[in-house]
C-alpha cells in the first residue's frame, strides 16, 4: 500500500538538485550533513480533534543531532504532535518536514528516516531478541550485508549482548525498553522519537536507559526527540519545548530556560552576617540579608561563588549555591506545577476521550 | 556536527532500487515468524491435533455401529478426509486469529507503522498460517491405516495441495475477521458463531445428498463446502470402493440437481481465497 512514489528527494534541498531516488547512500548523507537540514523543522503544525485544538500551530526547529525534548503535563499535545511528526496522525493544519522530507506528502520517506520507540511495548515477547531485531531489520530494509553487523552494535549500544539469544519474555520492563530503543535505532535512523521512554521505569533504570539515548547521540549522530514530564528528565535535552494546552509556551536550553524564572542564588553563613553584607553591597552584589544567613543574587552562581566569598571578607561558615530548577520554570511559565493530578484535571474530561 | 560521524549509511535510500525485492522478504520475514511462533508452542501443536482425533473416534466409531457397512467401506472412512479437513480448517483460523494477540501484545503496531505494505504483511501472515495448517492436516494422514484408508503417493500429493489451497483461503478469512476484532473477548465469538457452523455445514461430518432442503441450502452456500468436497473426492479415488459404498457416500456437490466438476469447486474455493485476501489487505490494521 506504501508505495515509494512520494519518495522523491527532500523536499526542500535548500539549493540542491532534488536527489535521485536510486542515487547512492553518500549522496544522500551529503544532502543531510553538509547542508544542514534540519532535522525536524515544524510549521504552524496544528491538529483539530472536532472543535478542540489538541495543537494549536506550533513551529519550531530542530538541528541534526541535538537532544530535543516536549515537556508538558498529560494531554498538552504532546503525543498527538510526536504522532504528526511520525506520518501516524494528519495534521488539520500547518506543515512538518523530518531530514527534509514532508510528513504528509511523503510519508513513506520520512518513516523509514525514523526510529520510534512508543509508551507501550511493541515487542513480540516470544521472540528473542535477536530475532525481534531481525524482523525490524527486514521491515526497515537494512541491506542483508549489514543486518549482523547493525544487530551486534545496537546490542552494544544498549548493553544487551549477553541476551541476545533470549526470549523477550525472560526481560525485565527496563530490559524490555532498551531493547526498543536498540531496535528503533537498528535502521540507522536519522531521528529518534521516543514517547515518554522512561514511563514506568524505577530511577535506576531511567539513569541507565538515559545513558544508552546520550550514547547514540554521541556515536550514531542520531537526532533524538522526545516527550517526557518528569523534570530531571528534560534536563538531559540540549534544548527543552514546555507545552501546555496544545501551544509550546517557552523554548530553550535548559540553563536560559532557567535564567528567565530568575538568577542563582548564594546563600552565605559567615561570623558576622552584617559586615559581609555591606562588603559585597559595595560590590554591587545585589543582597538580601536574612535571620541566620546572607542570600546573594547573581547570574551564575557556580563561577561567581569564590568572588563573593573572597568579596565578604569574613570567615565562612557555609556557602549554598542555588539554581532555579525545571519545576521552578513550569511553574513560572505555566502558572501550575506539573504534577500529574494537577494537569489531568486542569484539562477538560472530554478533550482526552478524543487523544487515542 | 555529529552527523559526520555516521560510518554506516542510511538505508533509507539504497533500498529503492529493488523494491520488489524487499517485499519478497518481508513476506519471507512474517511467514518466517509464525512458523517459529508455532515451533515454539509445542502445547498448541499437540492441542490443534486433540480435537479432529476426539472426532474421528466418537464420530467414526459411535456413527460407524449406526450407519453399517457398505461393501466393506464404513462411516470411519468416510469421514476421514473430513476430519483431515476440520485440523487444516481449525489450524488456519488458529494462526489467522493470533492477530489479536499480536494486537493485545502490540507487536502489530511495529508490523503497521513500518514502511511496508500491507500487502507484503497481510500475504506473509496468511502464508505462514498455510503452511502450519497444511502441515497439521498432513500428519493427520498418519492415521489413515489404522481406520483402513488406503494412501498412495499421488493420493498424498494430491491431498497436500487441496490442503494448502483450503489453508489459505481460510487464513486470508481469518486475517480479515481478526483485523476487525479489538478485544480478545471477539475471538470466542467468532470460534462459536463462524468456525463452527463453517465446520458442521461444509459437508465434512455428513454426506450432502439427502438433505432437506434447507440444510442442504446452508451447505450451497458454505465456502468450507466446495475445500471438503474436493479433497474427500481425491481420498476415496484411491480407495477402491465397492459400487454400493459409491453410491451411498457419493462425492461432488448438486447444485439445482446440477453436479458441479472438481475444476468448478476448486475455482469457488480460489476465488473465495482472493475476494478475502483483497479484504484481508484493504482492512488491515484500520482500526488503529
Amino acid at each position: 500500500m506504501n508505495s515509494s512514489s512520494d519518495d522523491q528527494g527532500p523536499a526542500n534541498p535548500i539549493g540542491k538538485e532534488p536527489v535521485e531516488p536510486a542515487q547512492d547512500q553518500e549522496s544522500e548523507a551529503s544532502v543531510s550533513a553538509d547542508t544542514k537540514v534540519p532535522a525536524i523543522e515544524v510549521n504552524s503544525l496544528s491538529k483539530k480533534y472536532g472543535e478542540i485544538e489538541a495543537v494549536k500551530e506550533v513551529t519550531f526547529q530542530v538541528s541534526q543531532g541535538e537532544v530535543f525534548a516536549f515537556l508538558g503535563p498529560n494531554g498538552a499535545g504532546k503525543s498527538t504532535t510526536i504522532r504528526m511528526l511520525c506520518t501516524l496522525t494528519k495534521p488539520t493544519g500547518g506543515s512538518a518536514t523530518v531530514d527534509g522530507f514532508d510528513v504528509q506528502r511523503q510519508p513513506t520517506a520520512v518513516r523509514r528516516r525514523i526510529g520510534l520507540v512508543f509508551q507501550e511495548p511493541t515487542l513480540d515477547q516470544q521472540l528473542t531478541a535477536e530475532e525481534n531485531l531481525r524482523f525490524h531489520a527486514v521491515l526497515y530494509r537494512v541491506p542483508r550485508q549489514q543486518v549482523d553487523e547493525r544487530i551486534d552494535r545496537v546490542l552494544k549500544l544498549v548493553d544487551l549482548e549477553a541476551r541476545r539469544k533470549d526470549l523477550v519474555s525472560t526481560f525485565s520492563g527496563g530490559m524490555a525498553r532498551r531493547l526498543e530503543i536498540a531496535r528503533g535505532m537498528l535502521h540507522t535512523p536519522a531521528v529518534l522519537f521516543l514517547d515518554e521512554p522512561t514511563i514506568g521505569l524505577d530511577p535506576q533504570t531511567r539513569a541507565l536507559m538515559w545513558e544508552d539515548v546520550l550514547r547514540l547521540r554521541t556515536e550514531e549522530g542520531v537526532t533524538i526527540f522526545l516527550t517526557t514530564h518528569y523534570m530531571d528528565e528534560a534536563e538531559y535535552a540540549d534544548r527543552i519545548a514546555i507545552i501546555d494546552h496544545g501551544s509550546i509556551v517557552a523554548l530553550d536550553t535548559p540553563d536560559e530556560l532557567k535564567k528567565m524564572v530568575g538568577s542563582d542564588t548564594v546563600e552565605l553563613s559567615t561570623s558576622d552576617n552584617k559586615l559581609a553584607a555591606s562588603n559585597l553591597e559595595q560590590l554591587g552584589y545585589k543582597v538580601k540579608l536574612g535571620e541566620e544567613s546572607l542570600v546573594v543574587y547573581v547570574e551564575n552562581g557556580e563561577q561567581q561563588v569564590t568572588a563573593i566569598i573572597e568579596g565578604s571578607q569574613v570567615p565562612i561558615r557555609n556557602v549554598r549555591v542555588h539554581r532555579p530548577d525545571l519545576d521552578d520554570v513550569f511553574l513560572h511559565f505555566t502558572g501550575r506545577e506539573i504534577r500529574e493530578g494537577h494537569a489531568e484535571r486542569a484539562f477538560p474530561m472530554h478533550f482526552r476521550s478524543f487523544r487515542r | 556536527m555529529a552527523t559526520a560521524n555516521i560510518s554506516i549509511g542510511r538505508p533509507g535510500l539504497v533500498d529503492e532500487r529493488n523494491h520488489f525485492g524487499f517485499e519478497m522478504r518481508t513476506i519471507e520475514m512474517v511467514w518466517h515468524r509464525e512458523i517459529i511462533r508455532f515451533v515454539r508452542t509445542r502445547t498448541r501443536i499437540l492441542s490443534s491435533f486433540v480435537q479432529p482425533i476426539l472426532f474421528l473416534f466418537v464420530l467414526g466409531y459411535g456413527m460407524t455401529t449406526l450407519v453399517g457397512t457398505t461393501g466393506g467401506f464404513d462411516f470411519k472412512k468416510f469421514v476421514f478426509p473430513g476430519i483431515v479437513s476440520m485440523t487444516v480448517v481449525t489450524t488456519a483460523i488458529f494462526s489467522a486469529i493470533s492477530i489479536v494477540w499480536d494486537r493485545e501484545f502490540g507487536f502489530l503496531r511495529e508490523m503497521l507503522v513500518a514502511p511496508v505494505s500491507r500487502g507484503a504483511l497481510v500475504l506473509g501472515k496468511a502464508l505462514g498460517g498455510s503452511t502450519i495448517a497444511t502441515v497439521q492436516g498432513t500428519i493427520m494422514l498418519v492415521l489413515a491405516p489404522l481406520i483402513g484408508v488406503h494412501l498412495t503417493v499421488m493420493l498424498v500429493v494430491e491431498v497436500i495441495l487441496l490442503e494448502a489451497l483450503m489453508a489459505f483461503a481460510l487464513t486470508t478469512f481469518g486475517v480479515f475477521v481478526a483485523s476487525r476484532i479489538q478485544k480478545m473477548e471477539g475471538f470466542q465469538v467468532v470460534m462459536q458463531l463462524v468456525l463452527f457452523p463453517m465446520i458442521f455445514l461444509s459437508g465434512a461430518l455428513f454426506p450432502l445428498e439427502g438433505l432437506p432442503s434447507w440444510l442442504a441450502f446452508i451447505t450451497r452456500i458454505n465456502p468450507l463446502t466446495y475445500a471438503v468436497d474436493p479433497l474427500r473426492h481425491v481420498v476415496f479415488a484411491a480407495q477402491n470402493m465397492p459400487p454400493a459404498a459409491a453410491a451411498r457416500f457419493a462425492t461432488g456437490v448438486t447444485i439445482f440437481g446440477y453436479l458441479l466438476p472438481l475444476w468448478g469447486e476448486i475455482v469457488i474455493v480460489v476465488a473465495f481465497a482472493l475476494i478475502f485476501l483483497v479484504l484481508a489487505i484493504s482492512g488491515f490494521g484500520k482500526p488503529d
